[in-house]
């Protein structure tokens, strides 16, 4: 088990007072947070928070309109191309939908990155792509293409292709919430190794018994603002009155349905 | 009944010379045609919105206003203003200029039918926006706009045959020319609807070859 937040001296990445308007309508409102290496915090939420906005601000897949971001301390400029695609290099992302390039094999999926971006000769990134593909278990599907593998096993592929860049920080929007509980399982145990193996995480999620077995600390958002934060064990004691014990409840009685 | 010594003497030779001929307006108009709606429809999805209007205004006008009139502008209104074509020239420019503009739809509509997710996750890798088009959608795209490409170069096959509106003597002209000359337009117009009919069946087949090496399992059905 890991130790509690306070035992990670190190910062990874920081956000401060992120604000972003979409559709004339405020989506984040100063959001700050900060993940120290090997921390793992949990963004839970009603739907329509913010939670996906959030993270795509992290690595400006989606500018923020307002505030500043910080790897390991250095600011990134948020105006420089270069300097975001470097950035974006050292910060993972795994989308709710896998977003598998349709067109490769698993093995390209993974490779692909690794020969165009960082620049890695063909032989090396593909013998890179079998090693990461083997981490998540997928050793015999290499030459598969997307269409012909389950939703779990897409889901894998991609946390494969994110990890062969050895990311620094790895940002997971609800990963396990397109596919059925059943499939759901293998995912969960992937990226509970990531997170044995001491990765930094950021992890949107609704699978509320797996973010408390797996975060340092729970981020409840809603209406673009972190409104609660805190240990698991504080915030969802039982009796502690808040938001998120609420939602986490109705959540549980399915009032929030499937998100 | 067959009148061997007439086809062997007179109509083969004829038409194999036009054969040539038009072979030389196709191929390049084709692959150039090609090129240019490659380039052309990936401008009109991802350029700067005054190059996508150009571009999009570009392709109605192309689009719009018959051939036949594209190749008398080109061959008899340039020379007004200075720009002298031979027939030839004038011919292959026009059908560049013109299956340009009707590959970039197929093109274009391809760009925007790709799962727009993957743009980000290559974005997310690092990937610059030429790289993600570069080796993310454009090998996608090209893959969905095959069929209807291949179709626009069979449509070109024939429609090459109006070179001769450029005084470019091809396959229909030498027909034509041959026909008059010997008062026989049956056999000779259906000896050249042959020789087109080779042509096009003969780009359907390399085309269909092209698209069966290039498939993916799973590719372009789903959505
Ligand atoms: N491109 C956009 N234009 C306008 N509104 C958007 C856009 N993207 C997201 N939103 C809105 O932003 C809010 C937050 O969305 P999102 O970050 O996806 O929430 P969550 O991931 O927590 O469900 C939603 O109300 C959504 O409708
Ligand atoms: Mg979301």
């Amino acid at each position: 088990m890991n130790e509690k937040t306070g035992t990670f001296p190190e910062p990874a990445l920081r956000l401060e007072e992120i604000s972003k308007s979409l559709g004339g309508r405020l989506i984040l409102d100063a959001v700050s947070l900060d993940l120290r290496k090997g921390e793992r915090k949990v963004l839970i939420g009603p739907s329509g928070a913010g939670k996906s906005t959030l993270l795509q601000c992290v690595n400006c897949l989606v500018l923020p309109d307002r505030g500043r971001i910080f790897l390991k301390g250095e600011e990134l400029d948020q105006s420089d191309n270069r300097a975001l695609r470097l950035f974006r290099r050292r910060v993972g992302m795994i989308f709710q939908d896998f977003n598998l390039f349709d067109h490769l094999t698993a093995l390209g999926n993974v490779g692909i990155a690794l020969q165009k971006v960082r620049g890695l000769p063909k032989a090396e990134a593909e013998s890179r792509a079998v090693e990461e593909l083997a981490r998540v278990g997928l050793e015999g599907k290499a030459s598969m293409y997307p269409a012909e593998l389950s939703g779990g096993q897409k889901q894998r592929v991609a946390i494969a292709r994110a990890l062969a860049m050895d990311p620094e920080v790895i940002l997971l929007d609800e990963p396990t919430s397109a596919l059925d509980p059943e499939l759901a399982g293998e995912v969960l145990t992937v990226i509970r190794d990531l997170a044995d193996g001491g990765m930094t995480m950021l992890m949107a999620t609704h699978q509320m018994d797996f973010a408390l077995a797996l975060a340092d600390e729970i981020l409840f958002m809603e209406q673009g603002r972190i409104i609660e934060q805190g240990v698991p064990s504080l915030l969802l004691a039982p009796g502690s009155g808040t938001r998120t014990l609420d939602f986490c409840s109705r959540l549980a009685l399915g009032a929030e349905g499937r998100i | 009944m067959m009148d061997w010594p007439f086809y062997l003497d007179s109509v083969f030779p004829a038409l194999n010379r036009g054969l040539g001929v038009s072979l030389q307006l196709i191929v390049p108009s084709a692959l150039l045609g090609l090129a240019g709606g490659v380039l052309l429809g990936s401008l009109r999805v991802f350029g700067s919105p005054r190059l996508r209007r150009a571009g999009d205004m570009y392709t109605a006008v192309l689009r719009g206003v018959p051939l036949v009139i594209q190749l008398f502008i080109l061959y008899y209104v340039l020379p007004k203003i200075g720009l002298y074509l031979d027939g030839f020239s004038a011919a292959v420019l026009g059908f560049i200029l013109c299956s340009a503009a009707y590959h970039s739809e197929y093109v274009r509509g391809a760009f925007l039918s790709i799962r727009q997710g993957q743009l980000k996750a290559a974005q997310a890798l690092g990937f610059s926006p030429l790289q993600s088009i570069r080796f993310i959608l454009l090998p996608q795209a090209m893959r969905l706009a095959l069929p209807g490409c291949g179709n626009e170069i069979v449509y070109l096959i024939k429609y090459s045959s109006l070179a001769y509106m450029t005084t470019c003597v091809e396959l229909t002209g030498e027909a034509k020319v041959l026909a008059s000359r010997h008062w026989r337009y049956t056999e000779i117009f259906l000896a050249a609807g042959l020789y087109y009919l080779c042509l096009t069946s003969l780009a359907s087949f390399i085309l269909h070859k092209i698209e069966a090496r290039a498939h993916i399992p799973g590719f372009g059905r789903q959505k």
